[in-house]
């Protein structure tokens, strides 16, 4: 495997870009304003672009560079247009429903951190890859994920919850480029362009939703219970 | 040509979103749309017959396998589109959306494309966006009618539906990750070179991508505990679309999960792999008996008893070896077929009383004795009674556990069996029985020979395989069943 043994430059660029994408997701749980989601989002894709077009210089896939520069074309530029469009036609700015305080989310976030921790040290050890950026890569992974699930479960607008799967997504993204730099691109280019549908289809939704229930709170969501 | 029904398979459909698109008009779209089913019902056939008659076949490059497994589940979902089709041309009709039926053909022509192509492709990561795909065009099938309860199922659907099979997409991953340990970093993510890799891969990862996999494609399949948007989708879709999400989708679903497990199947992983899928299958039973008893929306009851079936069809795998395999690949034939049969029968109730609840509904059997007969011996049948064909594959899965230490996984599925039986048919005892003696139920009688043919359509055959399992079918599942196990034919 091509990340266990790289040279220390490129290990701590990897550790660092994966770093602050998990800063960045920590960012949009602990805001209740959906701009600030959106740039958060915008900004971790750029991380993500970055570290693609990092590994391939020093993994040897050029092939990510194409990755990279699509990465940041759709996830960093397309999809928080597509979005921002959304809520500026929606008279929503910020979350009025909260089950959790942002706060609490944030207590809640670091504990899924912890958990992801504890998985990766087990794995990465089980596997002689200990110390690793895999390691890193595997914890960032999963509580990207955890994270995106706590975004699904506490907040309630609809602009959350999509960029919740958004962010889910994102984690399985960020970790493969580390994990599985090889995976052929064929898979990734249909994963992006996927993720471009998913988010027309959620526009057309959200816009549904306003004209039947008039609200985008899945607060509102109660009808069809048992 | 071996590949010429796959082309047609994937033609009709195909053709059918196109001329509807075009067209614009209603009947063109229902007279496409059914002729694109019929041309697929055969070109399936002939799918199954061509699998049937040899090892697997890929084709492009790899991306696309015709195999046993994937054309049985191709068959059942062809059965589904073909009856649904049927049906939808009465059941739309009754709708009164003249110039919308256009892009409801459309979208319908397009979901039964997305459900073929998923089994088609041998790659998982493609299976996964294919799996993808049919969410996103089912989602909009399930808001057709553009009520508020109508937004609400799909607005949760595709929430649930898109962030669990986030989780599959996880698995697979990890899975790639661990292969690539092993076969070097590029490889194709083919289900027959992860089979080959997996006693190689560590058992660690495998069996986490397993769990992952598992919950990813179980909330699609509508295993319980991640059964919650299956039944506000099933309820609130018009009923043709219901079909095809309960009779078709489920298990295209389903055949993920089972491909995993075969690729685990040959590690040294233990047994926690397939301890999970059986315990989630159970625990969807348990779920199922539990909600059909206290149900009080008919198109819901036909919902739960889907999460109910698709657990038994779990447990038939989960079992596994060739009586389990058999009767779970019986059960999903026999499953859409009656499942079918118990949408229309409730979406013709539905129309003539024009209500959901089933306490609105009264003395079927006086006011609409054909479908009403029709509808109470598919109920009999959904139950596992004798002499339809469920009674024969759930025997099968039964017979099946008791082979090694699932002992008390038969008993607890067996009892729960009998308690929607009786809460099931309660349901029916009062829609059948109360008001006979005229009066409060207003109805409408709405039914033309479109919405009662399909329903004669799928209780022929039903009862057919009831009586007799064809030895054509005992033969291609052992063919699957060896498939599944890895011993080359």
């Amino acid at each position: 495997m091509v990340i266990a043994h790289l040279d220390p430059l490129a290990a701590s660029l990897f550790s660092l870009m994966t770093i602050v994408s998990l800063l960045l997701a920590f960012v949009m749980l602990g805001s209740r304003w959906l701009d600030n989601y959106l740039y958060a989002f915008a900004g971790e894709s750029w991380v993500i672009a970055g570290l693609s077009a990092s590994v391939g210089y020093y993994a040897g896939y050029p092939e990510l560079y194409l990755i990279a520069i699509l990465t940041a074309l759709f996830r960093g530029l397309l999809l928080p247009y597509l979005l921002w469009r959304i809520i500026k036609r929606l008279e929503v700015s910020r979350e009025l429903h909260e089950i959790l305080r942002p706060s609490t989310a944030l207590v809640v976030g670091a504990l899924a951190v912890v958990f992801s921790l504890v998985v990766a040290y087990r794995i990465g050890g089980e596997l002689g890859l200990a110390g690793t950026v895999a390691v890193l890569a595997l914890t960032v992974m999963l509580s990207m994920k955890l994270i995106g699930f706590l975004m699904l479960t506490v907040r309630h607008e609809a602009i959350s919850q999509i960029l919740g799967l958004l962010v889910l997504e994102n984690g399985i993204f960020l970790g493969a480029q580390i994990l599985v730099p090889g995976m052929p691109l064929l898979i990734e280019l249909v994963i992006l362009f996927d993720l471009l549908i998913v988010v027309a289809c959620f526009g057309v939704l959200v816009q549904y939703l306003m004209s039947q229930i008039g609200s985008t709170s899945s607060f509102e969501l109660r009808r069809l219970v048992g | 040509m071996a590949g010429t029904p796959l082309i047609v398979l994937i033609a009709a459909p195909a053709v059918a979103v196109a001329g509807s698109l075009a067209g614009r008009g209603a009947r063109l779209a229902e007279a496409l749309n059914l002729a694109a089913s019929i041309v697929a019902f055969i070109a399936a056939v002939g799918l199954v017959a061509v699998a049937a008659t040899g090892a697997p076949r890929t084709w492009w490059a790899d991306y696309i396998l015709l195999d046993v497994t994937g054309a049985w589940v191709i068959l059942c979902a062809a059965v589904v589109y073909l009856l649904a089709s049927i049906y939808a041309v009465g059941y739309m009709r009754l709708l009164g959306e003249e110039e919308r039926l256009p892009r409801f053909y459309a979208l319908f022509a397009a979901f039964a494309l997305t459900v073929f192509v998923g089994p088609l492709m041998n790659n998982a990561g493609l299976y996964w966006i294919a799996i993808e795909l049919t969410t996103l065009v089912s989602t909009f099938l399930v808001a057709f009618e553009r009520d508020a309860g109508s937004m609400e199922a799909a607005w949760k659907y595709i929430i649930v539906v898109s962030a669990g099979i986030s989780v599959a997409l996880l698995g697979t991953v990890i899975l790639y990750w661990g292969g690539s340990l092993v076969l070097g970093p590029t490889y194709d993510l083919t289900w027959a070179t992860l089979r080959g890799a997996a006693p190689k891969i560590n058992p660690g990862i495998l069996t986490l991508a397993f769990l992952l996999v598992l919950v990813g494609y179980g909330t699609k399949v509508g295993l319980a505990p991640m059964h919650t948007w299956l039944p506000d989708a099933h309820s609130e879709s018009p009923a043709p679309v219901s079909a095809m999400l309960s009779g078709a989708l489920l298990n295209t679903a389903l055949l993920g999960i089972v491909r995993f497990l075969s690729i685990v199947d040959a590690s040294e992983t233990g047994a926690l792999p397939r301890d999970a899928f059986i315990g989630l299958g159970l625990f969807s039973v348990l779920v199922g008996a539990l909600f059909i008893v206290r149900q009080r929306g008919i198109k819901r009851l036909m919902a739960y008893s889907s999460v109910e079936h698709m657990g038994i069809m779990a447990l038939g795998f989960g079992f596994g070896g060739p009586l389990g395999v058999a009767g779970a690949l019986y059960h999903m034939l026999n499953h859409s077929l009656n499942k079918s049969l118990m949408f229309f029968g409730a979406g013709n109730a539905m129309r003539s009383y024009g209500t959901k609840r089933i306490g609105g509904i009264g003395d079927v059997m006086g006011r609409f004795p054909t479908q009403g007969g029709l509808w109470l011996a598919g109920a009999a049948a959904i139950t596992g009674a004798p002499p339809f064909g469920l009674f024969l594959s759930e025997l099968a899965i039964l017979r099946a556990g008791f082979h090694g230490q699932y002992d008390w996984v038969v008993y607890a599925m067996a009892i729960l069996l009998i308690v929607i039986f009786i809460g099931f048919l309660n349901h029916f005892r009062i829609m059948y029985y109360e008001g006979t003696d005229g009066g409060e139920y207003p109805t409408t009688v709405v039914s033309s020979l479109w919405c009662v043919a399909p329903m004669w359509l799928a209780l022929l055959p039903l009862l057919i395989f009831g009586v007799w399992w064809p030895q054509g079918f005992t033969s291609y599942f052992a063919l699957v069943s060896q498939a599944l196990s890895g011993v080359q034919p």
